[in-house]
């Protein structure tokens, strides 16, 4: 029986590991964002990617909710809401 | 073709014939001819390996861990304090699932430091997933690395195994050793294919962490390996014949046991002495025999419970002890009769620790004393001014 453990390149994308969120999302109000690339800079995850020109989201498939991006956003359009708000 | 020749080198032999890739090891008594004969081997155009030097034996390991996991057919040899360094990677090796074959030329452990042999060094290191056959004398030594490679690799398999030789008795004796063929060696051992291996073109990892959603999935496996193992290496055993033009028991061997009354089991060099004090009492009328483990682990508990049924008492000479318990393949025996409802004695003898020398008058000594189903874990021949001394001054 031989049945090794192994694992694959490109698996930690293949591991949505969203689901340990607890708590609060990001949420880009976008209203406001002067595309300093801060929230993208500091996300532990590298979860955030950039939609268009002052357009940023996260990934929620991989973002814990810490709430980095929320605290370095110069411009406070970014805010920490509940797993179940929008 | 038969020579007269020092066990490490018809070690050295037949590892040559089985042409490991990467021959890794430290030097350490008593094992050190082997690897130093293999070092010549690699110097001189012989063995075409890569020999890797290192600072100890738990690089060693590391290393043949490594290359096994290449893809590359791996060698190393130990002893003692340099196995028990191992442990570490050893364990790994295993759980990895790498055919690594290690010699381990059997020796004491440390403290009091001690170079001659017994079996605490790999008794010690029995539950790391290895295979373990024991050798009873250099022809055997040098037959078991072919077993212990074409098992290993077995694509079902895919354990490591230790092949343990008694420290100086096997690996420093010589003997007419009847030494395999090239043809015959390539004919038994297919070259080493695994279906893993780590290959920057087609990128995995090994080694990774196992959380408990998985991890007793992978111990589960191995165990059921090694169960599975048992069959496969009865097969090997007329394989092996077919191929080598001679017997070699792999799993036991059963010496004199019909109408035994008293058998001794035993493994490793010792089980020759034992043979020969066998015939001598069944010359006198004595009813003994003698059963002799060759493939410690996995343990052949159904054959060696066939082998026992009829034998009235047992005794079990352990040339290692789990302090604070038994003999450890005295338990082992005891716990296999226990669970076949058996209540026939399974006496514990530990003989020969350190190198003392177990003679034949030893063994007609154990059973002489084992009609008196002695209780308990009895020392063979301690100095009888052991009991007066406060301590032991060496001059």
């Amino acid at each position: 029986m031989f049945v090794p453990i192994i694992s694959k390149p490109a698996t930690s994308l293949a591991n949505k590991t969203g689901s340990w969120r607890t708590k609060e999302k990001p949420k880009f109000l976008q209203e406001n964002c002067i595309g300093c690339n801060m929230c993208v800079n500091i996300c532990p995850e590298g979860c955030i990617k950039s939609l268009d020109n002052n357009k940023f989201e996260a990934d929620l498939d991989y973002c814990k909710g810490c709430g980095l991006c929320a605290v370095i956003c110069p411009k406070k359009d970014i805010e920490m809401i509940g797993e179940d708000e929008k | 073709m038969k020579v007269f020749i020092e066990g490490s080198h018809a070690v050295a032999e037949a590892v040559k014939m089985i042409k490991p890739k990467v021959v890794c090891a430290y030097p350490i008594t008593p094992q050190t001819h082997i690897v130093e004969r293999l070092s010549e081997m690699v110097a001189n155009g012989a063995l075409k390996s890569e020999y890797v030097n290192v600072e100890s034996e738990h690089s060693a390991a590391s290393v043949v861990l490594g290359s096994t996991a290449t893809g590359a057919r791996s060698y190393t040899a130990t002893s003692s304090q340099g196995l028990i360094l191992m442990s570490e990677v050893l364990f790994n090796i295993a759980g990895m699932r790498l055919p690594v074959v290690l010699t381990c030329v059997n020796r004491a452990l440390s403290a009091p430091i001690n170079i001659w042999n017994d079996h605490q060094d790999s008794m010690t290191i029995r539950d790391a997933g290895w295979m373990q056959f024991y050798a009873e004398n250099n022809q055997e030594s040098h037959d078991l690395h072919f077993l212990a490679y074409k098992i290993a690799e077995n694509k079902d398999i895919m354990l490591p195994v230790m092949v343990c030789m008694d420290g100086f008795i096997l690996s420093h004796g010589y003997e007419v050793v009847d030494i395999a063929t090239q043809e015959q060696v390539d004919q038994y051992i297919p070259p080493y294919e695994p279906a893993y291996k780590l290959d920057p073109q087609e990128p995995l990892t090994m080694g990774l962490l196992g959380a408990p959603d998985v991890y007793m999935e992978t111990r589960y496996a191995i165990q059921k390996t090694m169960d599975e193992t048992l069959s496969i290496i009865e097969k090997e055993e007329i394989e092996f014949e077919k191929t080598f033009g001679r017997k070699t028991p792999l799993l036991i061997e059963e010496y004199k046991l019909e109408g035994a009354e008293k058998v001794l089991i035993a493994m490793g060099s010792i089980t020759g002495t034992i043979k020969d004090v066998v015939d001598e009492l069944r010359e006198k009328g004595e009813k003994v025999g003698l059963l002799k483990i060759v493939c410690y682990r996995p343990f052949p508990q159904e054959k060696i419970y066939e082998a026992l049924k009829s034998v009235k008492k047992i005794g079990v000479i352990d040339k290692a002890i789990s302090l604070g318990s038994s003999g450890p393949l005295h338990l082992e025996v005891a716990a296999l009769m226990q669970s076949k409802g058996e209540s026939k004695p399974v006496s514990s003898f530990i003989a020969g620790l350190g190198g003392r020398d177990i003679k034949p008058k030893t063994i007609v000594g154990i059973f002489n004393l084992m009609d008196k189903d002695p209780q308990g874990v009895n020392f063979v021949d301690l100095n009888k001014w052991y009991k007066e001394e406060s301590a032991i001054m060496i001059s």
